[in-house]
């Protein structure tokens, strides 16, 4: 298989749609966590009656409306090899915890992977939809048309007060977790992010770095989300976070414009010496290649580098962890291999825009 | 900023807690909050749940201060439904099943003010089937929070189209109901 074709399909078809703001923001989730009223939950529940519940959506989505809905695939978990969980992981389309489950873990992934239902993760069902940029009320539309679907011939376990119950109580009430991904390199570089971060812990939001190992977020990626689902409603909550990345979004934009000023040569500099160490180097570790990344994604949206499109952090980042250079290489690598591969890989997507 | 427990590096993940309507915010590093417990899967980057399990065994501690210790010794608070106890629930920071919240929810109170900032009332979706009865309940008590702020704010106006909006609502459910509770 060529790099293209793997590209093609490693890369969910959604992320190449371009939406709001997406210069800065890489993607906006609706996660929506659901119960069973009448089943103990994963952690706790017969593995005959998960397996019930894994079964019961199984059916729906071949007998009924799931495929009318959208066009969805149905995957048991522990039906794919170690490097296939890998992979879906990596996507973002099931958590680590699922991949890892006994408790009859599966999926039901949309065909053009922007939605996916976690079928017994901590949850008996977790709704997650995908959107490109800044589109958070769209994917709360989606994600409430499904939970509407599902509600429709599942009782659900709710209470009145506390709203619909969770394994966890931090999930409890609206069971919604809504997240931004954004690239934040001007912020990060300049260190404001770090200031503005405690600010807007106070407002019930969660900041944190991506694919990090270290303590820094890597290729300037940080994930925003809420950390309150009790006490107010799915749109309040949206709206802050909202409010939030416009306000990041705004500030992004003016910390580029002022560094362009300052110190455009430098950043200049900084930019292209990425862009050839991505072109040119024959072993790179996973944490140069996301700052380099970062750093040659800032020069498109700077107009400075012209002929690679703007996708190329999106499908980079993802491309070269560990489970699709496994993947791509059909065997699995010792860290070495795939610092070498790594590095050819991109090397080898650099070459396909010139 | 510095990690608040090793300071050495710097920190990367803050937690905002809300005790007794008191927020301490808690910076740390990642490596102390993997060390810490704060994280089980280092792709999902920290976990809340591992901070919690934290926040039950001080509230834990707390209750046994303020309780005679005779009743924790002799009874231990178990689920009927899936038989979570009390002690298994404050080390997992997870429940079993549905009927755990009923079952723990003298306790609930102030571990939902900790984790959701001082709330323990949901106000969101409800599920279509559950009934039009408690959708108009739950926007009659945002109506009425609502007309609180704006009465606060000595925003006349906008109140006064609010609480037609109240009676206009509480009309519409005596008459389809015959009124029997409010
Ligand atoms: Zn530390
Ligand atoms: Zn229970």
């Amino acid at each position: 298989m060529t790099l293209k074709q793997f590209m093609n399909e490693a890369i969910s078809p959604w992320m190449r749609e371009e939406g709001p703001d997406s210069d800065i923001v890489l993607s906006s989730r609706i996660r929506l966590a659901r119960n069973f009223s009448d089943v103990s939950y994963p952690i706790l529940a017969d593995h005959e009656k998960l397996e019930g519940i894994r079964d019961f959506i199984k059916e729906e989505y071949e007998h009924q409306s799931f495929q009318d809905y959208e066009d969805f695939s149905f995957i048991s978990i522990p039906d794919l090899t170690a490097i296939e969980k890998r992979v879906l992981v990596e996507k973002h389309l099931i958590s680590p915890h699922l991949s890892k489950s006994e408790h009859a873990p599966a999926t039901i992934i949309s065909k053009n992977e922007q939605v996916s239902v976690m079928i017994n993760e901590e949850d008996h069902i977790r709704i997650q939809l995908y959107f490109p940029g800044l589109q958070l009320s769209k994917a709360l539309e989606g994600a409430f048309e499904l939970d509407d679907w599902l509600e429709e011939k599942i009782n659900y376990a709710f209470d009145e007060t506390r709203g619909y119950l969770t394994s966890c109580p931090t999930n409890v009430g609206t069971g919604m977790r809504a997240s931004v991904m954004m690239h934040l390199p001007a912020l990060a570089m300049t260190k404001q992010i770090n200031r503005m971060i405690p600010a807007i812990n106070q407002l019930g939001l969660v900041v944190r770095g991506i694919y990090g190992e270290g303590s820094d977020a890597q290729g300037n990626i940080f994930q925003i989300s809420n950390q309150i689902t009790l006490g107010k409603t799915e749109a309040d909550i949206i709206g802050d976070l909202q409010s939030v990345v416009q306000q990041l979004i705004e500030h992004e934009r003016n910390a580029r414009n002022r560094i362009m000023e300052q110190s455009g040569k430098k950043l200049e500099d900084r930019i292209f010496r990425s862009f050839g160490v991505l072109d040119y180097s024959r072993i790179i570790e996973s944490k140069e290649a996301a700052a380099c990344l970062s750093n040659v994604r800032l020069g498109i949206d700077l107009g400075l580098i012209k002929n690679v499109s703007r996708n190329i952090l999106n499908e980079l980042m993802i491309l070269t962890q560990p489970g699709f250079l496994q993947q791509y290489a059909q065997a699995t690598l010792t860290a070495d291999e795939r610092d070498e591969l790594r590095a050819s890989l991109i090397r080898e997507r650099l070459q396909l825009e010139k | 900023m510095q990690c608040q427990e090793c300071q050495q590096r710097p920190a990367t993940l803050h937690f905002t807690q809300v005790i007794n309507g008191t927020k301490t915010e808690i910076h740390v590093c990642e490596v102390c909050a993997k060390e810490k417990g704060y994280m089980t899967y280092p792709e999902e980057g920290y976990s809340l749940h591992n901070l919690l399990t934290g926040l039950f065994n001080f509230d834990s501690a707390m209750m046994e201060s303020q309780q005679s210790n005779s009743y924790n010794q002799v009874k231990e608070l178990k689920c009927p439904q899936c038989g979570m106890s009390l002690s298994t629930f404050k080390k997992v920071g997870k429940f079993g099943c549905a009927t755990c919240y009923d079952t723990f929810s003298e306790r609930l109170d102030p571990i939902l003010r900790r984790v959701h900032s001082g709330n323990t009332k949901h106000y969101g979706k409800i599920p279509k089937r559950m009934g039009g009865d408690l959708h108009t309940k739950k926007q009659l008590e945002s109506y009425k929070a609502e007309l609180q702020q704006l009465i606060e704010d000595e925003n006349f106006e906008e109140a006064a189209q609010i609480r037609d909006k109240i009676k206009a609502l509480q009309n519409q459910s005596d008459g389809s109901k015959a009124g029997d509770d409010t």
